[in-house]
């Protein structure tokens, strides 16, 4: 069990707990303080408060514990790979342990890529050097730090499952900094939404990310782009993820709305089919 | 001509390779600390350090070689310390020319490191104190071997810059044949006696070795760009 309580100056006032082997989701917009919080854990900055980690304290009001000595895994968003070192040396480096790096090199195909320099592999590729790398130290705490932004999405489903797969196996207690519902939904079985530095909703992905309520059966958010006029009717264009949709809007509905404006599309009685 | 390339003194250039030589392996040693201190650290003090470290760069050479004549010579502490205790004099010799040049070379060592620390990845850093490792394993296992290019130009031009100093040493150490009459100092003389042929022999090798050497810095830079695996 990991319990967490940080306060540090206006930007982070944090209070919670993980149980081991949960795969926690850290979700706000930028400058919520999420990537602050990991480095924290990390020690990587100083902050105010307690972090205990199964009984053994990292941090309190009279100490706090080196990076160096805390059971950390840290994925970055940019890799930060030893650009001087082949991929085993970069796992070898964390630790003199060659079992366990070619199997973690196994299990996520990296096994014939051992030999090549970091500068000569793909994104997908540097990212899972790097998880591997934070699993070299077999931590007690892995802390993953937008570690899919940078990739497509098909390289990104491909990681989501290689980072399931290890936390299987491993049963690792990981942090995860995303934005990406699916991602969110798929990987993490809690989830905590910060805002300003402050928890704001705690729970499972699904409490938290599945957006109707009451009687309705489809709920999206989106950005109105433009309303325009076509005969007697108004029609709003709306953006939804990586889809422009049109909805038809009244003239007492438009006065309320204003351009660039987050607004929510929902809808009722229909039953909704999938086609592919 | 013949018998002017037979009669060439080239001590003057040996003593100004043992003197480069010697000033780059002493600053290597006491800039490398430096130079990560300055690129690792936000205090305060950073610029203060940062500007006596460059004082060299813009000081006339006079103006150099005259406050370490005189912190060397007898009239100070420091040189009076080491007459008594140790019975060595400081100034025109060649000890005192080591000494005068670790401080006039001192910015082209710590300048190219402190900025090759500073162009590496930060998060590079991190991983590695993560990983458990010390900022000294740190220093010499993923930094240095991470700014190669700014450490091959670091040396590279120590040495020259040392090779080719002139008011600092002539000032402190004179010119004594086979003590501290360097290369630079022995081609002056040479003018001054307007002893021309041999004058344009120093110069020349002088020019055919900075060229090369400036030339495989740059080769070694270029190739370092483009490679790609661990052979």
């Amino acid at each position: 069990m990991i319990k967490i309580q940080i306060k540090k100056e206006n930007i982070l006032d944090v209070d919670f707990t993980i149980e081991s082997g949960d795969f926690l989701a850290l979700s706000g917009v930028s400058g919520s303080g999420k990537t602050t919080l990991l480095r924290v854990l990390a020690g990587l900055e100083s902050a105010d408060g307690n972090i205990e980690v199964d009984s053994e304290v990292w941090l309190d009001s009279k100490h706090s514990l080196a990076p160096q000595k805390r059971g950390i895994g840290f994925v970055f968003q940019d890799y930060a790979l030893f650009e001087n070192m082949s991929v085993l040396q970069n796992l070898l480096y964390v630790k003199k342990d060659q079992k366990l790096a070619q199997k973690l090199l196994q299990i996520t195909e990296l096994s014939e890529l051992k030999n090549r320099l970091p500068k000569t592999l793909s994104g997908g590729q540097k990212q899972r050097v790097s998880l591997c790398r934070a699993m070299m130290k077999e931590p007690k705490l892995l802390l993953l730090d937008e570690p899919l932004s940078a990739l497509d999405s098909t390289m990104r489903t491909k990681l989501q499952e290689e980072i399931l797969v290890l936390h299987k196996e491993f049963k690792t207690t990981t942090i995860l900094v995303s934005h990406e519902p699916s991602e969110i939904y798929k990987l993490c079985s809690k989830m905590i939404l910060l805002s300003n530095g402050k928890i704001i909703k705690k729970g499972t992905p699904k409490e938290i990310l599945l957006k109707t309520n009451g009687s309705q059966k489809f709920s999206f958010s989106g950005e109105l782009l433009e309303i325009k006029k076509v005969d007697v009717i108004f029609i709003a264009i709306i953006s939804i993820g990586q889809q422009l949709v049109e909805i038809v809007v009244n003239e007492n509905e438009i006065k309320e709305l204003k351009i660039g404006q987050i607004i929510t599309i929902s809808s009722k009685a229909f039953s909704p089919t999938i086609s592919y | 001509m013949m018998e002017i390339l037979q009669n060439l003194d080239l001590t003057p250039f040996l003593l100004s390779f043992k003197l480069a030589g010697l000033t780059t392996i002493i600053l290597f040693v006491l800039a490398l600390p430096l130079a990560w201190f300055l690129s690792q650290t936000s205090s305060k003090f950073k610029p203060l350090l940062e500007a006596i470290t460059a004082l060299p760069i813009v000081l006339p050479p006079s103006v150099l070689g005259f406050y370490i004549l005189y912190t060397l010579s007898l009239n100070s502490p420091i040189g009076a310390f080491f007459d008594e205790y140790f019975g060595v004099s400081l100034v025109f010799n060649f000890t005192s020319l080591v000494i005068a040049s670790c401080f006039y070379s001192l910015p082209f060592m710590v300048q190219p490191l402190q900025s090759g620390f500073e162009s590496i990845n930060k998060n590079m850093l991190e991983a590695s104190y993560i990983s458990g490792k010390s900022k000294f394993t740190t220093l010499f296992r993923v930094a240095l071997p991470n700014i190669k290019p700014a450490l091959l130009t670091a040396i590279i031009v120590t040495f020259a810059h040392t090779v080719g100093e002139f008011g600092v040493v002539l000032m402190v150490g004179g010119s004594i044949p086979n003590e501290t009459k360097v290369a630079s100092v022995a081609i002056y003389e040479m003018v001054e006696i307007m002893n021309y042929s041999t004058a344009h022999i120093y110069s020349a090798l002088m020019v055919t070795m900075s060229f090369f050497t400036l030339l495989a810095v740059y080769i070694f830079n270029h190739k370092q760009k483009f490679s790609g695996f661990i052979k």
